[in-house]
């Protein structure tokens, strides 16, 4: 195989895995969630795919390195292996910016900048802190509480829009 | 209805092996991971670590789930859930790296399911029953700022790449976990007389088993700090130190624990290697 079509099929591997849908949020491609961390084509035309948790326990984990996979072989790759990578930990900064547009169409609202100052020491415990409104995905009003810091995945807050008393989720910032 | 109208159907394709909606194939959260351990780590202590750790980490897992259905309020037990979700997913990172530099070769699946209460090395803490709403969000505030503290030395300067990478990760999570129950301390401790008297009772009922935590891994400062500042703004007392005797560490363990593993374990003991 010549280096140019090996690095076709790279760029063909990649952009199949890039393509494959979170579980839990569906409108989001693995690229735009930002846990595809790399895809390499080996010398014996083996595929590593490589892929970050957002949570420890998120259990979509497992489903997103199957559909990898699936989606992989059914692209004519007939050797595909998964690879999990731990450091550095996932961030919602990770993102994308398309992936934060198509979050807030579909009714979910996009995280802010996740906060970790840089200072060493503890992470500090900061009580009684209003936490900044996040602009409500239905109508936009930013007159909107947080009803939960926990909501149906791990990654989600639970919200209510105080203007047009919609509930929503946000994706919590980490 | 469309295939991809409802994410169970796609889950029912028969051409792979995670069944996760299902409840099987949660195998091996390491996967692809560089497991090797670096020169100049001891895998018996690291193993031991990791272990006890891990058990902390399930055996809370599970008195977490257990307020689903029983919490005062469904956005409760559903913070509740996820705080065990992300426990139970520390818990498998560290049972499977135990497993795997421990020589025995266990899964995280073997270590879980299939040890005795006295080869659990959680810390007697997270044992106990649940109790009042009260007791549970005092002893997930320790609980929290002891094991943040832990992960944040770890992810800092251990010498195994893979601990650290999974304390990273839980500093996060931890982060939040002890937001929500120092705002819940706060909450009820500076609320009613009712809610002030049941969290200072929650409070003093936690007390004897914080040492035991500062055995396991001495971060007193650092959770001394958070719980003084939490208790006065709860106004609370924080209630004086006090030592019981054994060690969880050591696999010493209340009667509570044997009771908690036989619900955990009765499927998996029942139905060995069972897939459905």
């Amino acid at each position: 195989m010549t280096a140019r079509a090996s690095t076709a099929r790279q760029t063909t591997a990649r952009e199949v895995a890039e393509r494959v849908v979170d579980p839990e949020l569906p409108m989001l491609t693995l690229a735009d969630l930002g846990v595809l961390r790399d895809v390499a084509e080996d010398a014996d035309g083996s595929v590593t795919v490589a892929l970050t948790p957002t949570y420890s326990g998120c259990p979509a984990m497992a489903e997103m390195r199957a559909d990898v996979v699936r989606s992989l072989h059914e692209a004519g790759f007939a050797d595909v292996r998964v690879r999990t990578v731990l450091d550095p930990p996932w961030s919602t900064d990770w993102i994308s910016a398309d992936g934060r547009r198509k979050l807030a169409e579909h009714g979910v609202s996009p995280p802010g900048a996740a906060q970790r100052d840089a200072s060493p020491g503890p992470v500090p415990l900061v009580l009684g802190a209003v936490r900044e409104a996040v602009p409500c995905p239905n109508c936009g009003s930013r007159d909107t509480a947080e009803t939960s810091r926990f909501s149906s995945t791990a990654c989600k807050a639970l919200w209510r829009c105080r203007s047009c008393s919609e509930p929503f989720e946000h994706v919590k910032e980490i | 209805m469309r295939e991809d109208d409802h994410v169970y159907l796609s889950l029912a394709e028969e051409q792979d092996d995670a069944r996760w909606a299902f409840g099987t194939g949660f195998e091996d959260p390491l996967h692809g991971v560089d497991t090797s351990v670096p020169d100049g780590v001891d895998p018996a202590e690291l193993a031991a670590l990791c272990l006890g750790l891990g058990d902390d980490a399930l055996i809370a897992a599970q008195r977490l789930a257990e307020w689903v259905t029983r919490a005062p309020e469904l956005e409760e037990e559903v913070a509740l859930a996820n705080i065990g979700l992300d426990l139970l997913g520390q818990a498998r990172l560290l049972l499977t790296r135990a497993g795997q530099v421990d020589g025995t070769g266990r899964s995280e699946d073997d270590l879980a399911y299939l040890r005795e209460s006295d080869d659990f090395r959680n810390v007697r803490l997270v044992e106990l029953p649940n109790g009042d709403f009260a007791f549970s969000v005092a002893r997930l505030l320790v609980f929290s700022a002891h094991r943040l503290a832990v992960f944040e030395r770890l992810a800092a300067g251990h010498a195994d790449p893979v601990l650290r990478a999974v304390a990273a990760k839980g500093v996060k999570e931890l982060t939040y976990h002890r937001q929500y129950a120092a705002e819940w301390v706060v909450r009820l401790g500076d609320g009613t007389d009712e809610s002030h008297r049941r969290m200072q009772e929650g409070l003093d009922a936690v007390a004897p088993y914080i040492e035991e935590l500062y055995r396991a891994a001495d971060v007193r400062d650092e959770v001394g700090a958070v719980l003084a500042q939490v208790a006065d703004a709860a106004t609370l007392k924080l209630p004086a130190a006090e030592s019981l005797e054994g060690d969880g560490r050591a696999g010493d363990h209340t009667p509570c624990l044997a009771p908690l593993l036989f619900e955990m374990q009765e499927v998996a003991r029942a139905l060995p290697g069972g897939q459905w």
